[in-house]
């Protein structure tokens, strides 16, 4: 595996070669401490969502944006173990329309999902990062299309989780570990998260060419003080 | 069990304070009335609760949705038909009831539409012009018993308490140029002029103008300048930094009771807000036909009685129905005979839309925006146009209407890309600023098919039933938003559209994508009491000192977000509590 702990410089093992590059870019971003994958977990991680969005030429991927350490923290704290996620039964498994109806809060349907696939790549006898890119990329789809049962969770569950959460890490805002320097929203020309446009909404076309803002470094740092208005409930 | 501890009695009681519950507050307050609200969530303020930087966080917001209600605690479960069995939704997607103080009103993107006229006799109408051949027979349309101009000084009231930014259409009858030439007359102007218009909407205003269609600028309560409305509070003009849905204003320029309502009834001396707390019931006498007080769990879980003279269900509509169910007031409805009436006509809103992907040289910024700063067209709104020969009824609005271009949940790809890898990069690279959402948002029909009651097994954090949901489109609604939709592809391809998403509703709803939380009725109006749970005037007809306040009064929903047309009803149904209730506590209409 890419040795869990090592940083986003270290990506270019067993990663396309072009991501080298683009791995560069971002090559001063603080290094992975998986506090929640293990090193087994982590390796398939960080090589899968390096194949969700991969590097290429211009613009870092996944892996490089600090996705798999996003995932870590998240299924560490609250939404991982259920924040906002009604848990009683009974289950069943209901319609496509009804939504999510597994038990599995989504620490607990990583855990049983990763074990899982490790068993079963250990069992075809070649891990994943043994894998060149299209051996991996026809793995994750048969994982996307629900083919196999991941310890109690179809694997198209895993997939949609996995995808969600690379998404999520690519494009947050930087505070919660992916999406490190920005690179997803240079990569689209998003500006972040503290903006006034007022004066440019109606200059129509123009290019926005600066920086984008962090939640971490809102220069602003403002509140917007009224009398008469109350801060704390009486 | 404990026994829940008795306080003194108040005059009036509040269930929920957001939009309906905190007019209601200060209105009745102001006549001298002991007004207790009780509000479930959390007390919050623009200062200090809405600050930057952390109010500009999608993934908090928008993605794991801070502000809704908790599902953890109170979910609903949902079901397409009746012969399905109710699973809960376990976590919100495709709507989003807002909680803690101020309540969805807080969230919202500031849309700010007036229903039609016909809206509110809309069986009468419909069958007038179409006689009763065009409907479906599972539909179960109604008439509202009040009429737009009953209400027309309501909707004026409502958006000056606002400081709603828009354009009139038409001033007492007299159409006015750069307007909505469809809406109802309004008595005057907005209290502000119409927002900037961003770039997506230029670009949709002259597709859709080359097509002869009428474009406008939608009525938007996040502010095009600074107001100060008549509870002497001031707005502040919005910057467009494209954080309203879902989101709370940190600017003072969105309208919520924060900013609008709140600051006033805060420091009413008659006033007195409590926040975490549950109301479990409402209590009825030994006759069910008078209401005595509530009952309430606090943060810790201690229960009390709250005694008072007049109860008022301001909540989210789906939980004044469940509300009406837990305390027993008004016949639940039974689809199967068609009695009873708590639940019945549950509707929710029609959408769809369509994405129109531009050349590279063409740059959108879809992150300057408001929530409510779309150019649209009403030409296909309700009843509008002719529907003789297009076999069914209803209507939407479209418009270029982008919200913020927020990338967790904005990154348009075209046909054909791949769902991820390279390709899928590449084409988000691509597109992500040169790409314009169109949307379609209208009428839901009311069914018998579709309701709301009680599930049978699933409980919420206090041991009391879910609401349980049952719903899918009428295929009516189907074929309305199939027609729209190749309406709007044609604007997408006159807008200059490469490749282009279509986007009608299909059969079946599904709670897993968001598309409107614009529930409503359940607990509607109307001048039946076996078709109505409340009178004209909102209130309950077996419980006159219950009255049921919001959209889940709406008998069936219109074309347009609901928010100005609850404002307007909220006042309508407070005039009648101070100028008809107080003076002679009763029924307020004779069954």
């Amino acid at each position: 595996m890419l040795s869990a702990g090592s940083g986003a410089a270290a990506a270019a093992e067993g990663i396309d070669a072009s991501s080298s590059s683009a791995a560069h870019a971002v090559s001063n971003s603080a290094p992975t401490t998986y506090v929640f994958l293990n090193r087994e977990e982590a390796a398939f991680i960080e090589r899968a969502v390096a194949r969700l969005i991969p590097a290429d030429a211009k613009w870092p991927g996944a892996f490089e944006a600090g996705v798999p350490n996003y995932i870590d923290k998240q299924l560490a704290g609250a939404w991982g173990a259920g924040e906002r996620l009604y848990r009683s039964g009974p289950w069943r498994p209901g319609t496509p329309t009804q939504g999510y109806q597994l038990p599995f809060t989504p620490a607990e349907l990583f855990h049983t999902a990763l074990a899982a696939i490790e068993k079963d790549l250990a069992s075809a006898g070649t891990p994943f990062s043994r894998m060149n890119s299209e051996q991996q990329d026809a793995y994750l789809r048969r994982l996307e299309t629900g083919e196999k049962d991941l310890g109690g969770v179809p694997s198209d569950v895993f997939f949609d989780h996995l995808w969600q959460c690379t998404l999520e890490g690519f494009f947050s805002d930087p505070v919660y570990g992916g999406n490190r320097d920005m690179t997803a929203w240079r990569m689209v020309g998003f500006p972040g998260a503290y903006a006034s446009y007022y004066e440019l909404v109606d200059q129509h076309g123009i290019k926005i060419d600066r920086a984008p803002t962090s939640l971490a470094e809102d220069a602003h740092g403002h509140m917007i003080v009224k009398p008469g208005i109350p801060a704390k409930s009486p | 069990m404990t026994m829940a501890k008795r306080l003194k009695h108040v005059d009036v009681v509040t269930i929920g304070v957001g939009l309906t519950g905190s007019m209601m507050a200060l209105e009745l307050a102001r006549t001298g009335l002991k007004v207790v609200g009780i509000e479930r969530g959390a007390p919050r303020f623009t200062v200090p609760n809405f600050q930057s930087p952390a109010i500009h966080d999608e993934l908090r917001f928008s993605i794991r949705k801070a502000m809704m209600q908790d599902n953890v605690k109170e979910a609903v479960t949902f079901r397409n038909a009746s012969d399905q069995t109710a699973l809960p939704i376990r976590r919100w997607e495709s709507f989003l009831p807002g909680t803690g103080l101020g309540g969805s009103f807080v969230h919202w993107n500031g849309q700010s539409f007036r229903f039609q006229k016909a809206d509110f006799i809309y069986k009468t109408h419909i069958e007038q012009r179409y006689g009763k051949k065009i409907l479906d027979p599972e539909l179960t349309i109604q008439d509202w018993g009040v009429t737009y101009d009953e209400l027309e000084p309501h909707f004026d009231r409502f958006e000056y308490l606002l400081g709603t930014s828009g354009k009139a259409g038409n001033i007492k009858g007299a159409i006015q140029p750069g307007g909505n030439p469809f809406e109802a007359p309004r008595a005057r102007d907005y209290p502000t002029p119409p927002q900037k218009e961003p770039h997506f909407g230029a670009l949709f205003r002259k597709g859709a103008e080359s097509l002869g269609y009428h474009p406008y600028p939608q009525p938007s309560s996040n502010l095009s300048q600074p107001y100060t409305n008549p509870e002497g509070l001031a707005l502040q003009q919005c910057v467009f930094c494209g954080f309203c849905e879902r989101y709370a204003c940190e600017h003072f320029a969105k309208a919520s009771p924060q900013t609008v309502i709140l600051p006033v009834l805060m420091k009413h001396p008659n006033f007195e807000l409590r926040t975490n707390c549950q109301v479990l019931r409402i209590n009825l006498d030994s006759t069910g036909k008078k209401a005595t007080g509530v009952t309430y769990a606090d943060a810790t879980g201690a229960e009390f009685e709250q005694p008072a003279d007049l109860v008022l269900i301001t909540a989210f509509p789906l939980n004044n129905v469940r509300m009406l169910l837990l305390s027993r007031i008004g016949k639940p409805y039974d689809p199967t005979s068609g009695e009873g009436v708590v639940g019945r006509n549950y509707s929710y809103q029609t959408t769809g839309g369509a994405t129109v992907f531009l050349d590279e040289s063409v740059n959108v910024n879809p992150f300057m925006a408001s929530g409510a700063n779309g150019t649209m067209i009403d030409d296909f709104g309700g009843d509008n146009f002719d529907h003789g020969p297009l076999g069914f009824i209803g209507g939407q609005y479209v418009g270029a209407i982008m919200t913020g271009g927020r990338p967790i949940e904005f990154h348009p790809t075209p046909p054909g890309t791949p769902r991820w890898g390279l390709g899928w990069k590449q084409a988000v690279t691509r597109h992500y600023n040169h790409t314009v959402l169109i949307q379609q948002h209208g009428t839901s029909t009311a069914s018998r098919l579709n309701y709301l009651s009680l599930d049978p097994t699933y409980k919420d954090a206090w041991g009391l039933p879910l609401l349980r949901m049952t719903f899918d489109f009428p295929e009516n609604d189907i074929r309305m938003s199939q027609y729209m939709a190749d309406k709007v592809v044609e604007i997408g391809r006159a807008m200059g559209g490469k490749a282009i998403i279509r986007g009608g509703t299909k059969r079946p709803y599904t709670t897993t994508v968001y598309q409107s939380t614009h529930n409503c009725g359940g607990a509607v109006m109307g001048e039946d009491p076996t078709t109505s749970v409340v009178n004209r005037y909102l209130q309950c007809w077996d419980v006159p000192n219950v009255f049921s306040v919001g959209a889940s009064a709406f008998p069936q929903n219109g074309t347009y977000n609901y928010t100005v047309t609850i404002g307007a009803l909220t006042y309508w149904a407070l005039e009648a509590i101070k100028n008809k209730y107080l003076k002679a506590p009763g029924p307020l209409v004779q069954a």
